[in-house]
């Protein structure tokens, strides 16, 4: 057939697959979903950050003419008894229950065919609370009197939290623990030992397309919901414990994504719409504003103090990292972050004596989870900060600095895991080059001073993770591929299309691709960290290379001698006596991996490494403290890219996200009140921010575990953004940041008390 | 709810439309529940983002805060009505060769202002084209994409 492939696919820069339908403004999106006979949902949400329920007063709202129910969380108990949600812990109510945990929490919902009654409505619900103490800092937290959950509800599913199970009166929702060497003894022996303490602000994900959900009951025993999930596998899981149901009750399906970097995850209000639909049984629809997005979910915020030791030479031999993590009122992912990410916290470099220990705290402030990168670019931002205060301190070339501790090919890792196909050394060098780093460099002069900064980091894959695929070919010898990988921007479907096209040998526009839905497409764990094209790559290519063997084994069934170039539909009439019947080609990726054991120490703690970094060249207005981004360099190790033209792309928004997070975006919040939650007081990059030249590349390199040698790089980009201009700074006028974000005020305030305290007026 | 209600009739992408709306509806509303049109969508609601964009006698307007009772009479061209005659516009063509859009949810927004600065500019440099689409917010950051795809239309519609 016309779509036989004749170059290779997997390599290619092809368009998205959907790209006609995005420019059109014809991609489906669940935001386009209406359902007969369905309601609208609106929330009340808590104005306290801390109390507990006394009265929810709902008659005004349930007297509004057009409304169909106000419901509390006492009414979702008579659908869903025990109505606690979450991945990591069943921590949260799908509506406040006895107490609320922040200000904005959801409390009560009205129902109404009209969303602007529903709304009108909501506004009419009264709450009266008992406060109680709240605490909002993650170091204060560890020993606060406020407690945000009595009893810690680990949910099981995690080896590692069972321990935390039934724990009473703390706010430490997981406490990881790494001990590599004789940390002690290399302090008590070093020539140097330098010690600082690096802070995060709270951000959050602002997709453009706000969380939505709708959930309809297709029978007395289905439930369908039709939501904007990065995970509908998880969803499907967590809804069917939720009711005590089975898995093929529940069915979740998405379309496009307007955006996730993580938002959308685990499960967020898709628990409210089933609830919703069971009590009004009718379909509805909980589609939440750019107002509410900010009340959902967001990003850690962490406090890091990292202390290493250092040989007159310049040679790091101990280093310990102690790493608290602002979780928020419900722990979302948060404890995978500080375990899956804590065991990173010292730095791609090659360190013998290694301590870590990394806190998830609850507080009384709208909950955290998982935001591209998954906790590693707070990390980068203390360690890279760190590592280039050391290298100033003793006089060492940042790089060269660099150079003498990465953690090079063959290498233990702080956990013990050596390092493999993870390019440290060529993106560092990379970066170099591209900055001119040996060359003179022009500092500028009077008000306006130039520096420089590079900042590399790196991340394991969450670990074990499984994905399933299937690849079905029709009679015509056409393709469609079944996988739960959800297409949020990041260019999934087209580079699984590439896989499948470059094992059956067609064109990769001509391989369809079905949208996630839990009775159609096989399990994937989701959509998260950089995994999909690693581990839902493997299924597809597994899936495909099925099909190709029970092709080949049809035509030894049909007497075709082997390499008979005989056209695929013709074997299909050869076989069925017609143009009928399907070949269907399934695939499985587990990888291997091993848990870590007390110390936190494990030969094999990742599936791949992801490498990334960055260098910038800014220019430093001394009367204003406004930064000029001048150049900005990204520089990342992928493997072989699927698609070079999307993996480019992924690389510059990557960076161009965390070049928000690192120069204005903050979450500011007042008692526990947010301050700044809509667009209008928080911003977002726009064109104007965009670095004067940006340039972003992928080193040569295999992932040789990887399918097509590829892995993942949605996050890559964001690792080293910070600190690189963060040690820029310093470069350029000699004082240091340790808290995000780098605004001019900050920069201004440090100038002037760095001029203070020179005595220079 | 007490609602007002009032008839207009329009233009819509080309064609003659009619529609009675409440008058606290918005133009989004209106297009996504009368007309089935999803192109235009409501992300920030506060006219800040350029998601909701539609243009209404050849000037771009925020659709989350235009009412729609106000359009009686005004010619409307939504991102649907580009491609009308089965062929793509030129910055939508630009768009895909470029890879200017990820998950795609502004890039309506994103095409109907760059054509109206195409018409106001038809070979702007980097600096004005910044400058314009300011008020147009791509999370996923394909803004050097689209600058890019600004370019090859200009080109583009030149050659035409």
């Amino acid at each position: 057939m016309s779509a036989t492939a004749k170059t290779r696919q997997v390599g290619r820069s092809l368009p998205r697959l959907e790209a006609r339908e995005k420019v059109t403004g014809r991609a489906e999106y669940i935001h386009n979903l209406r359902l007969p006979g369905m309601l609208h949902a609106k929330i009340f949400r808590s104005d306290i950050p801390h109390g507990r329920i006394k009265t929810i007063d709902v008659s005004a709202a349930a007297a509004v003419e057009g409304v169909f129910a106000v419901y509390t969380g006492e009414d979702i108990k008579r659908v869903i008894p025990d109505p606690y949600f979450g991945p990591a812990f069943h921590d949260q109510p799908i509506l406040a229950l006895d107490k609320v945990r922040y200000a904005g929490e959801a409390v009560a919902v009205v129902l109404a065919s009209d969303p602007h009654v529903a709304q009108a409505a909501a506004d009419l619900i009264e709450a009266d609370y008992e406060e109680l103490p709240a605490v909002f800092d993650e170091v204060e937290a560890m020993d606060s009197k406020a407690i945000v959950h009595e009893e810690l509800k680990p949910a099981g599913t995690f080896p590692d939290l069972k321990h935390l199970k039934g724990l009473r009166d703390t706010n430490v929702a997981l406490d990881f623990h790494l001990r590599r060497g004789d940390t002690d003894k290399a302090f008590a022996e070093a020539d140097h030992v330098f010690e600082h303490e690096f802070k995060t602000q709270r951000v959050l994900h602002l997709p453009m397309e706000p969380l939505i959900s709708l959930a309809e009951c297709t029978s007395d025993r289905t439930v369908t919901i039709h939501t904007a999930s990065q995970s509908p596998s998880f969803v499907r899981i967590e809804i069917a414990r939720l009711l005590g149901w089975a898995d093929n009750q529940v069915r979740v399906r998405t379309a496009y994504l307007g955006g996730g970097y993580g938002a959308k995850l685990y499960i967020k209000l898709e628990a409210l719409a089933v609830a919703l639909t069971l009590l009004a049984r009718r379909p509805v629809r909980v589609a939440i504003g750019m107002d509410e997005v900010f009340l959902t979910i967001n990003k850690h915020p962490t406090t890091f103090k990292i202390r290493s030791a250092v040989t007159k030479e310049g040679k790091v031999t101990a280093r310990a990292c102690d790493v608290w993590w602002n979780g928020g009122a419900y722990a979302d992912i948060g404890p995978r972050v500080t375990q899956k990410s804590g065991f990173t916290a010292a730095g791609p470099y090659d360190i013998d004596n290694v301590t870590i220990d990394s806190y998830a705290a609850y507080t009384n402030l709208p909950p955290a989870g998982a935001l591209r990168g998954f906790g590693i670019p707070q990390l980068v931002w203390a360690y890279e900060s760190h590592t280039d205060l050391i290298a100033r301190e003793l006089g060492i070339d940042p790089v060269e600095f660099r150079r003498k501790n990465i953690l090079r090919e063959g290498r233990p890792q702080a956990t013990g895991t050596a390092m493999k196909d993870a390019a440290f050394d060529a993106v560092l060098e990379r970066i170099a080059e591209r900055l001119d780093w040996e060359k003179p460099f022009d500092r500028g002069a009077g008000t306006k001073l130039r520096g420089r900064g590079v900042g590399i980091g790196f991340k394991a894959c969450i670990a074990p993770t499984t994905s399933v695929a299937v690849v079905n070919m029709g009679a015509d010898g056409s393709c469609t591929l079944y996988c739960g990988t959800v297409d949020m921007g990041q260019g999934s479907d087209t580079a699984m299309a590439q896989m499948v096209a470059e094992v059956l040998d067609l064109e990769a526009e001509a391989v369809r691709v079905v949208r996630p839905d839990t009775d159609i497409t096989p399990y994937d764990m989701g959509t998260l960290g950089s995994r999909s094209l690693y581990h839902m790559g493997h299924a597809v290519r597994l899936a495909a290379e099925d099909v190709k063997a029970r092709l080949a084994a049809l035509a030894d069934e049909l007497g075709l001698p082997p390499g008979s170039n005989i056209p695929i539909p013709e074997m299909f009439v050869k076989r069925y006596g017609m143009r009928a019947g399907n070949i269907i080609g399934t695939g499985t990726f587990v990888p291997s991996y091993t848990s870590p054991d007390a110390d936190g120490l494990t030969p094999d703690a990742t599936p791949f490494w992801m490498v990334g970094g960055a260098g910038v060249e800014i220019e430093v207005d001394t009367e204003t403290g406004h930064i000029k981004i001048e150049r900005l360099v990204n520089v990342c190790d992928v493997g072989t890219p699927i698609n070079p033209a999307i993996v480019e792309t992924q690389i510059s928004g990557g960076a161009v996200m965390q070049l928000g997070f690192t120069m204005f975006e903050e979450m500011t919040f007042d008692e526990g009140q947010l301050t700044n939650g809509t667009l209008a007081d928080y911003r977002i990059p726009g064109f104007h921010d965009l670095p004067a030249t940006m340039t972003n590349e992928t080193v040569d390199a295999v992932q040789q575990s990887g399918p097509f040698g590829a892995k993942g790089v949605g996050e890559s980009a964001t690792f080293g953004v910070s600190p690189a201009i963060a040690n820029a700074i310093h470069d350029a006028v000699g004082v240091r940041l340790t808290s995000l974000p780098l605004t001019p005020e900050a920069v201004y305030t440090a100038l002037q008390k760095s001029n203070l305290e020179n005595g220079d007026s | 709810m007490d609602a007002q209600l009032k008839s207009i009739r329009f233009t819509l992408n080309g064609a003659p439309a009619s529609a009675t709306v409440a008058t606290h509806h918005t133009v989004v509303e209106m297009l996504q529940e009368q007309f089935g049109l999803f192109g235009a969508r409501e992300s920030c609601a506060q006219g800040l983002c350029g998601c909701c964009t539609v243009q209404v006698d050849g000037t771009a307007m925020t659709g989350c805060l235009t009412l729609a009772a106000l359009l009686d009479g005004a010619d409307v061209v939504t991102i649907e009505g580009l491609d009308a005659d089965g062929t793509l516009d030129p910055v939508q063509e630009a768009f895909i060769e470029t890879g200017a859009f990820q998950c795609g949810f502004c890039t309506s927004g994103m095409i109907l202002m760059i054509r109206q600065l195409l018409d106001a500019d038809p070979d702007p440099d980097d600096g004005a084209i910044r400058d314009y689409l300011s008020g147009n917010l791509c999370r996923c950051a394909a803004y050097p994409e689209i600058l890019k795809a600004v370019k090859l239309a200009a080109k583009k519609r030149a050659a035409a």
